[in-house]
């Protein structure tokens, strides 16, 4: 009789610990999905680096470009997913969104942090670069970094999708995705995105892509429930 | 719910308090040494000998700007090329005077040197209206530039170090004829294909023609273009190097620089090289 009872309160606290886990704020539902295209999109090139050698030489089979990344199952790479209506304006966090600059390219392609954040900018290629984002809101500035110099510290102020590009390496392209609160994703391989610790209320989620501009859907998030939105970019073949 | 409306609400009294604020950005002054401009008196002038080509709403869309490259200022974005202040930041009043006096060579941007200095200033006031920018922020605060070290061999030889380690050539050529292997591939903020400074050409650099004005170029880099500001990257006493260094590639331009540097048996080969060859040493710009 007393062992079952131990055993009974050993199950419910398990339970309830589960649950903690799984949703640590009860009030909070969660939008996930996936991105994916329909159509064929354009092949990407691969780059020529020649000019370059301490890029080239770092690459077994020269890299492609980036402006489209796909995967299996149509699935849509590096697109931003963020809550663009509803939610209120976060503090930006402390921590910095970092953008490194390796073999001659952007890592990560598009780069997604909040207004005020820290954006700090790191060169660990062997050349110089130049970074110049091309904001039509925010300040245009454009800035030297040798190799070995210290990382750039930056942030913006307005939220605003920036293009970024080094002048020097012509096909180094980027992207910022500068936004006002702490709900967003940015697509990887499997194409998923989740947008978790949202209060009930009635939302707009939009995805974008650098080419295929974006898209909006409405959601209603009324208890810790998990929605699911879908979208589908229709690829430009060109 | 009701406490989003509440949201909407607040923010509109803000707003509504604010508009008479905007109406109130029409009227700018410009303060140069001891000039003070007026928008009022500027305007007359703008609309007189500015407006063909900046437009009438100076966003650079002015009746001539299809035949002009590179395009005309767009003053509603407030970018400029020439700044005593740090890249992405607005420029000193003085800055704009300055560059209204000298124009800007081998574009379409005239020397405005036959008006008055009260005009310039009134111009400058009258430009400052067309963005928001000029109310919501402070121009930056100028780059300093320490006294310029006296002329030495050591000095040019560095700078020429510095031309490679930075990478300057990659845009302007090695031998600065503004024909490095980047240069085919650059475009301005307007993506109008722009080329790079030829160094060769002579001494009439957009932004100014003196020591100190090679100094604020490469320091502050011209906005709105590939060229980028080094100001994080160079130190002080490097950078008069560089300057040094920089004079002796404008070789059509007789210069202190360009009499020492010639007087070394490398500096004069090289020279001579440049005067006999017109080599060009890139990729895809025509000399
Ligand atoms: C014939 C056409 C033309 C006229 C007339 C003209 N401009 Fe310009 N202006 C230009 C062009 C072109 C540029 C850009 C040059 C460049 O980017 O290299 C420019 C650039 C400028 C700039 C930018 C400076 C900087 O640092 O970026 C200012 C300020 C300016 N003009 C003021 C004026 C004023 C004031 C007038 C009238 C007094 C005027 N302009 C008349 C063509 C013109
Ligand atoms: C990414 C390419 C690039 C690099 C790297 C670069 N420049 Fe430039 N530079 C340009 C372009 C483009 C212009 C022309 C801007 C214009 O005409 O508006 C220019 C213009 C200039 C000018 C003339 C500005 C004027 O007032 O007309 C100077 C001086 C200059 N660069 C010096 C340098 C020095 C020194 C370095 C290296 C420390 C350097 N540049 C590196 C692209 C570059």
């Amino acid at each position: 009789m007393q062992m079952k009872r131990v055993v009974i309160a050993g199950v419910v606290v398990l339970a309830a610990s589960a649950l903690a886990v799984a949703n640590p704020n009860p009030a909070g539902g969660t939008i996930s999905g996936k991105v994916t295209y329909e159509g064929t999109p354009k092949k990407m090139k691969p780059i020529d680096m020649s000019k370059e050698p301490s890029c080239a030489k770092m690459y077994a089979t020269p890299p492609t470009g980036e402006s489209v990344v796909t995967g299996p199952g149509n699935v849509l790479q590096d697109v931003v997913v963020y809550i663009s209506a509803g939610a209120p304006d976060d503090a930006a966090p402390s921590s910095a969104a970092v953008f490194t600059q390796k073999g001659c390219r952007y890592i990560p392609h598009v780069l997604a942090f909040q207004v005020n954040q820290e954006l700090k900018i790191v060169n660990e290629d062997q050349t110089s670069h130049n970074i110049h984002p091309m904001p039509k809101l925010n300040r245009e500035w454009n800035k030297s970094q040798p190799p070995g110099t210290p990382p750039i510290s930056e942030k913006y102020d307005k939220a605003e999708f920036i293009p970024v590009k080094c002048n020097v390496h012509p096909w180094m392209h980027g992207n910022f995705a500068v936004l006002k609160n702490s709900h967003y994703a940015v697509t990887g391989e499997s194409g998923s995105f989740t947008l978790p610790n949202l209060p009930p209320g009635k939302y707009t989620v939009t995805a974008w892509q650098e080419e295929y501009g974006d898209q909006s859907q409405e959601v209603t998030i009324s208890g810790g429930e998990t929605k699911t939105v879908t979208f589908v970019f229709k690829a430009k073949p060109y | 719910m009701r406490r989003i409306n509440f949201a909407r609400i607040a923010v509109n009294v803000v707003l509504a308090a604010a508009l008479p604020l905007a109406a109130g950005a029409q009227q700018m002054e410009s303060h140069i040494g001891n000039l003070t401009g007026h928008s009022d008196a500027g305007r007359q002038l703008y609309f007189r000998y500015c407006w063909g080509c900046h437009g009438p709403h100076g966003n650079g869309m002015g009746e001539n700007e299809p035949w002009v490259t590179p395009q005309p200022r767009n003053f509603v974005a407030a970018v400029f090329k020439c700044r005593s202040t740090p890249t992405g930041t607005l420029p000193l009043d003085s800055d704009l005077f300055n560059t209204l006096k000298r124009g800007f060579n081998f574009t379409n941007m005239p020397s405005w040197a036959a008006l008055t200095d009260q005009n310039r200033a009134d111009l400058v006031a009258f430009i400052k209206t067309f963005s928001p920018r000029w109310k919501s922020e402070k121009p930056g605060d100028p780059i300093q530039i320490p006294p310029e070290p006296t002329l030495t061999i050591g000095s040019i030889k560095h700078g020429q170090e510095l031309f490679q380690k930075l990478e300057c050539w990659k845009c302007h050529g090695q031998e600065g004829r503004g024909d490095g292997p980047s240069a085919s591939t650059l475009t301005d903020s307007n993506d109008q294909p722009i080329r790079p400074y030829d160094f060769t050409s002579d001494n009439r650099s957009k932004c100014g023609r003196t020591n100190q004005d090679l100094y604020k170029i490469f320091m502050t880099g011209v906005d709105g273009t590939p060229m980028p500001s080094f100001a994080d990257v160079v130190k002080p006493e490097d950078a008069w190097d560089l300057v040094h260094f920089l004079r002796t590639l404008q070789y059509n331009n007789p210069s202190p620089e360009l009499t020492m540097w010639e007087g070394t048996p490398e500096g004069k080969a090289i020279v001579a090289a440049k005067r006999v060859k017109q080599t060009y040493t890139g990729s895809g710009v025509k000399p």
